[in-house]
């Protein structure tokens, strides 16, 4: 069990947390084509190596955030985008 | 009984002055305090304590410590126990295992004769064909052959196992004098320490040292023993390592239970575990008689056993030199002694039941009853490997070492390199120091991570080099095989000769060569036999032994008990306020999801009916209840509904459906708007947490521009449906300030008002169960109050309670759908049958492209009212609806019941489009496989669909 740091709550057991998976972005549902639409609900890039990743703070303090971790080693590091 | 017990040894771990009684296959024998099982039986003469897995030939003492593969046996109900480590106990009852009918006379013997049809391979050879005898024949065979105890799962007697949390700075695995010191300076430099070692004390080879290490260990046990800050764990098993260096550890005979599986975070791990002697490979090593170095030395110095009477070592070492030294001490004539570092050599042992007799190297045939062996060390790396690393072999010191380790991984003790005590101790200590200091700035770096703490002042630097003087390598003849064919592994029968034929089939690569033979997946693990097995299968093709590779040590290190790693659950179990009321008013209980709720009061189908024919009460706190305030709520609903929000208007309520964004149902409910901008949503109760996860994701990630205050109420308001046609009557005597008329509170509507003297009740007007009712969600301290006054002033109305078999009752003879009962995971919104709810036409909201795309499809299940033609037949729930006449599956019944109030079987059903229009008849299989007819209804509904009960 790895452990993922929160922004409010510190490093925590990823038990404690949920993994909301890679960081997609959402087309515009109203003029997305099925294609577009289906290609954010299900691929995923998947790389052995850094992604951004969304975890959800389910037990503390119910905060989204991302992180990047490298799925190769675990290594964890800040996102721009948390 | 002959007695090999010696006189009192320096250093021996038995209390003379006790005398434990136990039984061994029935016989009944003694020892002391301090023996092990092993112990006490070899003190009292006994030689054979198991049979080979396949050959079922005689094994005795090989390594007499937890990982000898002969030792294994049952004890009372316990199966597997090692009697090499297991301290003996008054009264246990010990006896072989895998034997048949005895260990003296096993039938299972035979399969020697048959030898050479069992060789490598032979499981997948022999049972592959044909295919139906596996079932039927080799299965049940194999069965009794296979090796291990017994468990004997109904007695009851293996106690509460538990589970701990433990976060130490520094934990170290293996406690010798390395990991002691380790431990000790470590502790020393303000770390907290968890020192952990799998025999019942501490010390490592010093406790079956001479006068000089005993004296060590005195020294070492006196000060880790007073040294604040070091937890001691015997008899204990760091099973593995895991990412973020989080370490498995078994407790052993805790006090409170009989294993305890603690979870280590930890800064630093040590890895100390010494090193394991590997056994000789040469023909006749499973004869009883054949020992290592370190068993010898063991039994004469910690348990004062007499190994044999004439020996004969084989010595590469001064393990094996000492051994000699030990022999002499303990009377035992030592008749050769073979030096492997001067090319002498054993090519045999021979004897029946026990060695009689010794073939050497130069042709000489010694008479001797034990063979010792000493021709070196396995490095026990299986965390190293956990942890990422690769060992490299080393062919001048003839064993394997650490390659490269993350910082948070150090290594200290044999497994690093030799030494003299000294040197060892002198290296944990730099160990253990180094270890501290990172495990601490780790803790500094993590306490500062936490921004609701203080930061602590460190001055301890970001990254601290590792300035050890590595411990050096002793040279040492790589002895693995002699000149003739052994057993490499003693667990699973696995000799040298099937080895090379392995190789010879092709199966030449170390993994491959493991899972074709099974060489070290016993037990062990390959503690013992890994090395061998990779020194025959480089001999074998040639190679040098660096080109082999080692096969990769996972977790377990060492085999642990299912009991250890299921442990104590602590699932919290949810009860509303009313629970205890139910409980003690005849309730069955039901466990949906976390919650514990009334199932029934003893007749479902009679709380039913009193439903549709006066009023019932029913407790549905579980219900998830969100309340949301804040301007842009409405946007929030019309993005996670597939309905319109906008337009709600104070003092009324809604249905509403979800969807994801994969266009699947996820989770309805109603939703009521109390004030301007504060609404009460209602989720299904088992989409309770998972509604308020998706409802904060949005608002958190994708609108952090919309002001929404989320707040779960769930267990805040206790929630109470009051349903029947005299539900209004009812509470008309309980409810102050809030005009209960048809006119003045219509159906889908929410009051707040005053219930039976408690403030602040929200009350609106639903209809699950297809009557006029009302929903109460009452503050939770109050709505025992509330309950037992609803039942006190409606007793002339026929008030009673109903539970949740009544309820599924009633909305299915209503024909209401349950999310995830009446749909899958594939149901789209319009097979739920809500096309005319689905607003397309939203600029945005959840899974939009996907509500689109399904709507222009006519292939989708679609969900039916169905009731069978023979109304007293009521199908189980998930029968099949298939073609007549074959076997083509064209849908299923989600829901069925038998209707009190039409006296009939009722159904709702997921069916293929062209069987849904009304009066379509159907074919249901039933579990017995029976087939039955039965007709799609025009609505849902079996009671009243215009929905004028509920109206009034």
């Amino acid at each position: 069990m790895i452990v993922v740091p929160c922004p409010n709550c510190g490093p925590r057991n990823s038990s404690d947390l949920r993994n909301a998976g890679e960081l997609v972005s959402r087309p515009d549902p109203d003029t997305a084509s099925l294609t577009e639409w289906r290609s954010y609900l299900y691929l995923r890039e998947n790389p052995a190596g850094w992604v951004t990743e969304t975890w959800y703070c389910r037990t503390g303090c119910r905060r989204y955030f991302t992180i990047e971790r490298n799925t190769a080693t675990n290594e964890i590091r800040d996102s721009e985008n948390s | 009984m002959s007695s090999n017990r010696l006189p009192i040894r320096g250093g021996e771990l038995l209390d003379r002055s006790t005398n434990l009684s136990f039984t061994w296959n029935g016989r009944a024998y003694s020892g002391h305090e301090g023996d092990t099982i092993a112990s006490a039986l070899a003190a009292a003469g006994v030689e054979i304590f198991s049979r080979g897995m396949k050959y079922h030939r005689r094994r005795g003492i090989l390594t007499a410590n937890h990982w000898d593969p002969n030792l294994s046996v049952q004890v009372g109900d316990e199966p597997n126990v090692r009697a090499g480590s297991r301290r003996l106990v008054d009264g246990m009852q010990v006896s072989a295992q895998n034997v048949w009918p005895s260990l003296r006379w096993d039938l299972g013997a035979v399969n020697r004769l048959v030898g050479r049809y069992l060789s490598a391979g032979f499981y997948y050879k022999t049972f592959m064909r044909p295919q139906f005898l596996w079932h039927n024949l080799y299965q049940r065979v194999l069965r009794k052959f296979a090796p291990g105890g017994r468990v004997h799962w109904k007695t009851g007697t293996h106690g509460e196992y538990d589970k701990r949390y433990a976060h130490p700075d520094v934990l170290v695995a293996g406690g010798g004098p390395a990991g002691m010191a380790a431990a000790l300076s470590a502790a020393e430099a303000g770390a907290s320490v968890m020192l952990v070692e799998q025999e019942p004390e501490l010390g490592g080879h010093l406790r079956w040292g001479g006068p000089d290490d005993l004296a060590v260990l005195a020294d070492l046990n006196r000060a880790v023993h007073s040294t604040p800050g070091i937890e001691v764990l015997c008899d204990s098993i760091v099973t593995g390592r895991y990412d973020h260096n989080w370490v498995a550890v078994v407790q052993r005979n805790h006090e409170i239970a009989p294993e305890r599986l603690i979870k280590a975070r930890v800064g630093s791990l040590i890895v100390a575990p010494g090193l394991v002697e590997r056994p000789y490979v040469f023909a006749g090593n499973d004869l009883p008689g054949v020992m290592l170095a370190g068993a010898v030395r063991r039994l004469i110095n910690l348990w004062a056993v007499k190994p044999g009477n004439r020996a004969v070592v084989l010595s590469a070492n001064s393990e094996g030199d000492a051994a000699v030294a030990d022999l002499e001490s303990a009377g035992v004539e030592v008749v050769a002694v073979l030096d492997a570092r001067a090319g002498e050599d054993v090519v045999g042992a021979r004897g029946r039941g026990r060695v009689t007799s010794v073939q050497t190297g130069d042709g000489r045939t010694l008479k001797a009853d034990l063979l010792v062996t000493a021709t070196g060390w396995t490095a026990p790396t299986s965390l190293l490997n956990m942890a990422g690393d690769r060992p490299v072999y080393d062919r001048i010191a003839a064993r394997y070492f650490p390659q490269s380790l993350p910082d948070n991984v150090l290594v200290t003790g044999g497994i690093a390199g030799d030494g003299s005590t000294t040197e060892l101790t002198a290296h944990g200590r730099e160990t253990g120091s180094l270890a501290a200091q990172r495990a601490l700035r780790l803790r500094h770096d993590r306490l500062t991570q936490t921004p609701r703490s203080a930061t602590p002042d460190s001055a301890l630097p970001a990254a601290i080099a590792d300035n050890r003087i590595p411990l050096r390598r002793s040279p040492h003849p790589e002895c693995y095989r002699s000149t003739t064919h052994g057993l490499v592994d003693y667990s699973e029968d696995v000799s040298s000769k099937d080895l090379i034929q392995a190789t010879g089939e092709g199966f030449d690569s170390i993994e491959l060569m493991k899972r074709y033979t099974t060489v070290t997946m016993g037990p062990g693990q390959g503690k013992l036999e890994t090395v061998n097995a990779a020194a025959v299968l480089a001999e074998a093709r040639a190679v040098e032994m660096a080109d082999i590779g080692t096969t990769v040590w996972r977790p377990p290190f060492s085999p642990v008990s299912l009991g250890a790693l299921a442990g104590r659950i602590f699932e919290p179990v949810r009860r509303s306020a009313l629970q205890n009321w139910h409980e003690t008013n005849g309730a069955t209980n039901l466990l949906a999801g976390q919650w514990v709720r009334p199932d029934h009061y003893g007749d479902p189908m009679t709380e039913a009916s009193n439903v549709r024919e006066n009023v019932g009460i029913i407790d549905v706190t579980p219900l998830g209840k969100l309340d949301l305030r804040g301007p842009d709520v409405a946007n929030l609903l019309d993005l996670v509904y597939v309905n319109r929000w906008q337009k709600l208007e104070v003092g009324r309520v809604r249905y509403g459906a979800m969807v994801a964004e994969d266009g699947v149902v996820s989770d309805d409910g109603v939703t009521g708007r109390l004030a301007d901008s504060h609404y009460l949503m209602t989720t299904t109760s088992s989409g309770a947490a998972a509604v308020w996860e998706m409802l904060e994701d949005w608002l958190q990630t994708y609108r952090p521009d919309w002001e929404v205050h989320v707040t779960p109420v769930t267990g805040g308001l206790t929630s109470i449906n009051v349903a029947g046609p005299r539900s209004r009557e009812l509470l008309e005597r309980l409810v102050e300030n809030v005009d209960l008329s048809a006119g003045a509170f219509p159906y889908f509507s929410v009051r707040t008002g005053t219930v039976s003297g408690v403030q602040d009740c929200i009350i609106w007007r639903i209809g699950f169960t297809g009557e006029l009712s009302y929903e109460l969600h009452v503050p939770s301290g109050h709505a025992l109050h509330v309950w037992e006054s609803l039942l006190s002033n409606g007793s002339d109305l026929g008030v009673a309670p109903f539970g949740i078999e009544a309820q599924r009752i009633l909305r299915l003879e209503k024909g209401h759908y349950i999310v995830g009962q009446d749909t899958d995971g594939l149901s789209k919104a319009s097979t739920a049958g809500l096309g005319g709810l689905v607003k397309l036409d939203k600029a945005d909201t959840i899974g939009l492209p996907e509500l689109r795309a399904a709507f222009e499809r006519t292939d989708l299940p679609v969900l039916v009212g169905l009731q069978p033609d023979d109304p007293m037949i009521v199908p189980d729930e998930a029968c099949q609806i298939v073609e007549a006449g074959s076997n083509e599956i064209l849908g299923r019944v989600t829901s069925s019941r038998m209707s009190p109030t039409l006296g009939r079987s009722v159904c709702l059903a997921q069916v293929d489009p062209s069987l849904a229009s009304a009066g379509t008849a159907v074919t249901v299989q039933l579990v017995d496989g029976r087939r039955i007819t039965a007709t799609v209804q025009e609505h849902h509904a079996h009671v009243d669909p215009e929905g004028a009960r509920q109206r009034v």
